[in-house]
């Protein structure tokens, strides 16, 4: 049954040569010239990682300075700066490369059977713009005028040369640049890969569904980067080269700036949350030995999301009063639907199924939570008149935080899911539910004061709170919250040195997976398989270790059956 | 109170038809009960009627929107708790492999459907009128925010100006029980016009003249502040709104000579009510 | 490649046709001309890829296939390279031009023009990075 692809090397590589085994001048000579998506991925997951840890510092010294009305942490000019990379850092510099830069870089080739990324070079170069993108943001701290403040979403006029001077602004716009054409690439490469790379047999609706998810991304990024890389440079302009297209005093418009962020602004929300979604549909079936319930109305659901996606982004101006507030929030509401059907795929791939307690499995599962808190409270915002009186308010703060730290969430899913392939080592169960319940509590408690404390009035981006000093009580939960994540990321982090010395033990399929990945090694050998199975279902793996397993089912086929009685019938 | 107790029927309604199909949900029929039952004592979540005509129809479609909420996330959340604890994983044995079920498919593309249709329409039933402007208002105020302040001028007298700085806390003197219209821009940057007990807010921006109609139904005084990023002092860029009646608005405002004595006058015909650290509103309320 | 080349002009023809609602109901140009610019973006691929998709015909991986059949196939992936890392630092110093003045695009533009050649004669030599 078992026949193999053979991709042929340029150089002659040592066939099972990991990722992990470059020592000493050349091993960084190996490093810098790797257009292994393996190591390229691993590359992208650790940076994006450290990032992360960055950025969560940044949380803290935020969270720790509102624990009292009147600051005194930081200055109001460094707050300003704090928040501004804290959301730059997030947004830019870890959700989105972590996301398609590392799990989908190492995943998807081996997902769809392919020996490598479709462009293996323009890979590599992506990470180092990605790299040096992230470099020359973290610079601005360096620099007399310090880091950029207008926050993460450079309004015009504020990032303009009068009110932002310093070079800090103008490292942010360039490690835009950088990080933007590094995610174009990473989009291309995604395409190029699912189009022409797949292995025989592995047909369009038989992809796995994280690869699916991470093909729409890919889509989407190609979309929707060119336009906020263009919206930079026009940036740029304004600020060096005398042009007025965001100055209104110059004929510009400061509203078209808005415009074009959120163009790009909000398909990226997708772009940043589709590959988790991707990462739990994957982790929440395996778990539950199931395959993913209703598959193709998932794959539509995706498809439906990434095209409504491109025509929402004025719901984050509703206040600016020059938008058309019923075809947006028009096309918000209808943007939910797909979003909500989500849910009910999970669950339906749970019901009736045999939901084993991993790590992955419960951060799959605070992930759902957390992230239909965050969806709700978004169909609150969709509303203009709802979105009037809690936008630019710690509403909005916890609302998208809600979503975020589902990502988290989702990210540590995915981490704990296929830590085991990446490295052949397994993380410690016992730090990862604890983790699981620091992180997954932390946050409750860190959104839940947001949204009652943002009704009450209270801005966003307010380094001092002396104006109404009754917000204290709700901010210090909020920071109790926050210290927790943190913590909980301390727990991560030794979780992870503590793998480093172990032995490993994970062999190919340790999750009983269902997907290409889980047929070969942990880590996988240079161009990833010594032998494919056939595939025929979009479970190969599956497919091949369970031949007597009952087939796939299709309900309506079986009137008598209803769900909930699900087991009675099992072999 | 009628009229809100169809609001949030209405908008229930459609997440109610899905309840029978499944079983475990008596739970969340329980823990909704009340709310529903007790019809006019439906909580604010968080916020209040606020004191102007379009924010007591805001509070409404809010009330809806949360008690949806609350049933539909309610609803979701526990089905996931529940089919994550009822099917933990009990022995080796695999499960049968469902992969679609045609009906319940369609329902959970039907229903959400059905559900923010109902939203989007009293959406816009509460939206519409909200932002619409008359033609000639009664009262007008021209309010310019630049970095960090504000200026509030008042064309029916152009001697009264008024202006203030970050914590100088400027005060915006508007009429109850008629309507007064707002042109909101910007000098500078772009700033957040919010007034919470309005429900509303908007962006003071540069090159746009933002134009809406506010109708104040209460005395009162309430603090605010800038809440649009707009620079270093963004956390200090404060301003007050004074709402008096409508009759004491267009004495004072015509017979004084500038933004202080507009303000002295304002502040003499009703005494301070406003105590930011116990009430939301007016103290003593009465409607104008 | 038939589905993957409608998934782009259906996606493409969506945007564009929601461009047109929209610049119609709100005589907003700039919205109005990213979205169809966004949707060309999407319908120009999808048209190339459908004039592929027949020129191929189907392909292994768009029917039920065996493991065997694509064994002929071969796909060739370059070994390594230095030339992304130097066109990355290349690119680097051309951003950094951009904040710190323009001595750092006296070492970035030549390295950048380095690197390119460096990268496309090495495809040449048969190290071609694409994936046919
Ligand atoms: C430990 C977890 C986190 C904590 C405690 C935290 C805390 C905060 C706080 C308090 C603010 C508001 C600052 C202000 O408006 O004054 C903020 C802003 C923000 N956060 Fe987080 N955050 C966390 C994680 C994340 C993550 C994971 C992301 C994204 C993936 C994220 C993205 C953002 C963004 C985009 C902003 C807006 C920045 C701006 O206003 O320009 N945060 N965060
Ligand atoms: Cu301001
Ligand atoms: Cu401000």
């Amino acid at each position: 049954m078992v026949d193999t692809l053979q991709p042929t090397t340029e150089h002659a590589h040592g066939d099972d040569h990991g990722h992990d085994e470059h020592h000493g001048a050349s091993g960084l000579l190996n490093w810098l010239t790797t257009t292994d998506h393996k190591i390229i991925g691993m590359n992208y997951t650790v940076t994006s990682v450290v990032m992360m840890l960055l950025g969560g510092a940044m949380a803290m010294l935020i969270r720790a300075q509102l624990t009292v009305p009147d600051g005194g942490l930081v200055s109001l000019a460094k707050y300003n700066e704090l928040f501004t990379m804290h959301g730059s850092i997030m947004i830019y510099l870890f959700a989105g490369p972590f996301a398609f830069g590392g799990l989908a870089n190492y995943m998807v080739p081996i997902q769809i059977g392919a020996p490598d990324m479709a462009f293996p070079r323009l890979n590599a170069l992506s990470y180092w713009l990605y790299l040096t993108g992230s470099v020359t943001m973290l610079l601005g701290f360096f620099t007399s005028g310090g880091a950029a403040n207008f926050g993460w979403v450079g309004y015009a006029p504020l990032s303009n040369a009068v009110n932002a001077p310093g070079a800090g602004a103008d490292l942010w716009i360039g490690a835009l640049i950088l990080t933007g054409f590094s995610a174009i690439f990473t989009g291309v490469n995604l395409v190029a890969t699912i189009f022409y790379l797949r292995a025989p047999g592995m047909t369009m609706f038989r992809m796995p569904i994280f690869t699916w998810n991470m093909l729409v991304t890919g889509i989407l990024i190609l979309l929707a980067f060119p336009v906020l890389t263009a919206g930079l440079v026009m940036l740029y302009c304004d600020r060096h080269f005398g042009t007025h297209i965001y100055d209104a005093n110059g004929g510009g418009s400061p509203v078209l700036w808005q415009h074009i962020f959120w163009f790009w602004g909000h398909p990226e929300v997708y772009i940043l949350a589709l590959p988790f979604f991707g990462m739990v549909t994957e982790i929440i079936p395996v778990f539950s030995k199931k395959p993913l319930f209703g598959y193709k109305g998932m794959v539509f659901a995706t498809i439906t999301i990434a095209a409504l996606s491109t025509g929402v982004w004025a719901h984050h101006m509703f206040t600016t009063g020059v938008v058309l507030l019923p075809f947006f929030s028009f096309m918000t509401y209808l943007i939910s639907i797909p979003t909500g059907m989500k849910f009910f795929n999970w669950i339906g791939s749970m019901w009736g199924g045999q939901v084993q307690y991993t790590s992955a499995m419960l951060f799959a599962i605070g992930f759902l939570l957390t992230f239909l808190i965050g969806g709700i409270t978004g169909i609150l915002l969709a509303s203009p008149p709802l979105d009037f009186f809690t936008h630019d308010t710690y509403f909005v703060v916890a609302h998208f935080h809600s979503v975020v730290i589902a990502l988290v969430i989702g990210a540590m899913a995915g981490i704990f899911y296929w830590y085991p392939k990446m490295t052949g080592r397994f993380l410690n169960e016992r730090l990862g539910k604890l983790q699981f319940w620091l992180l997954t509590l932390g946050g409750l408690l860190f959104v839940m004061p947001g949204y009652l404390v943002g009704l009450r009035g209270m801005p966003r981006r307010m380094a001092v709170y002396i104006i109404d000093p009754t917000w204290q009580n709700l901010n210090i939960w909020s920071s109790i919250g926050g210290f927790l994540m943190g913590i909980s990321m301390l727990v991560f982090a030794a979780n992870a040195l503590k793998t480093l010395k172990a032995p490993k033990t994970a062999g190919p399929n340790p999750w009983d997976g269902h997907t290409l990945e889980w047929f070969t090694t942990s880590p996988p050998p240079h161009h990833n398989f010594y032998s494919l199975p056939n595939i025929k279902s979009e479970r190969p793996t599956w497919d091949y270790f369970h031949p007597d397993a009952p087939a796939l089912t299709h309900d309506d086929h079986d009137p008598s059956h209803v769900p909930g009685a699900v087991k009675a019938d099992a072999q | 109170m009628n009229d809100h107790a169809n609001t949030t029927d209405s908008a229930i309604a459609p997440a109610s038809t899905r309840r029978p199909s499944r079983k475990g949900l008596g739970w969340i029929a329980l823990a909704i009960a009340p709310i529903v039952l007790s019809g006019c004592q439906i909580p604010g979540f968080g916020i209040n009627e606020g004191v102007t005509e379009s924010s007591h129809k805001v509070y409404k479609l809010w009330q809806g929107f949360m008690v949806t909420g609350l049933i539909v996330g309610g609803f979701t959340f526990l089905l996931i708790v529940y089919a994550a604890i009822r099917y933990r994983r009990r022995n080796n044995e695999i499960p049968r492999q469902t992969q679609y079920n045609t009906l319940v498919e369609v329902l959970y593309t039907v229903i959400p459907t059905i559900i923010v249709a109902g939203l989007f329409y009293f959406t816009i039933v509460v939206e519409n009128p909200e932002v619409a402007v008359i033609k000639n208002p009664p009262a007008k105020v021209k309010v310019v925010a630049f970095q960090w302040g504000w200026r509030f001028s008042y064309p029916e007298n152009p001697k009264v100006n008024i202006v203030g700085q970050t914590t100088e806390n400027p005060e915006l003197i508007m009429p109850v029980g008629e309507t007064i219209q707002v042109d909101l821009s910007s000098l500078d940057v772009v700033h957040g016009f919010y007034i919470k007990e309005f429900s509303f807010s908007q962006y003071a921006q540069p090159g746009v003249v933002n134009k809406f109609d506010f109708k104040v139904d209460k005395v009162g005084e309430f603090q605010t502040q800038c809440t649009q990023m707009c620079g270093l002092y963004h956390s200090l860029m404060y301003f007050k709104v004074k709402t008096i009646p409508a009759s004491d608005y267009h004495q004072c405002l015509t017979s004084s000579n500038s933004g202080d004595e507009f303000v002295a006058c304002a502040n003499k015909t009703t005494p301070a009510l406003y105590h930011r650290n116990t009430a939301t509103q007016g103290a003593t309320v009465h409607h104008g | 490649m038939k589905f993957e080349a409608r998934l782009l002009i259906w996606l493409g023809v969506f945007i564009g046709i929601m461009g047109i609602v929209y610049g119609v109901w709100s005589k907003e140009w700039g919205g109005t001309a990213m979205l169809i610019g966004t949707g060309i973006l999407g319908i120009f691929p999808g048209l190339y890829y459908r004039w592929w998709s027949k020129r191929i015909g189907e392909r292994p991986e768009d029917r039920d296939a065996t493991m065997a059949e694509g064994a002929g196939r071969i796909d060739t992936f370059p070994g390594s390279s230095i030339w992304p890392f130097a066109l990355g630092m290349g690119c680097w110093a051309l951003v950094l031009a951009l904040v710190f003045g323009t001595w750092f695009a006296v070492i970035g533009l030549p390295l950048v023009i380095f690197a390119v050649s460096g990268a496309t004669a090495e495809s040449r030599r048969g190290g071609d990075a694409s994936g046919h």
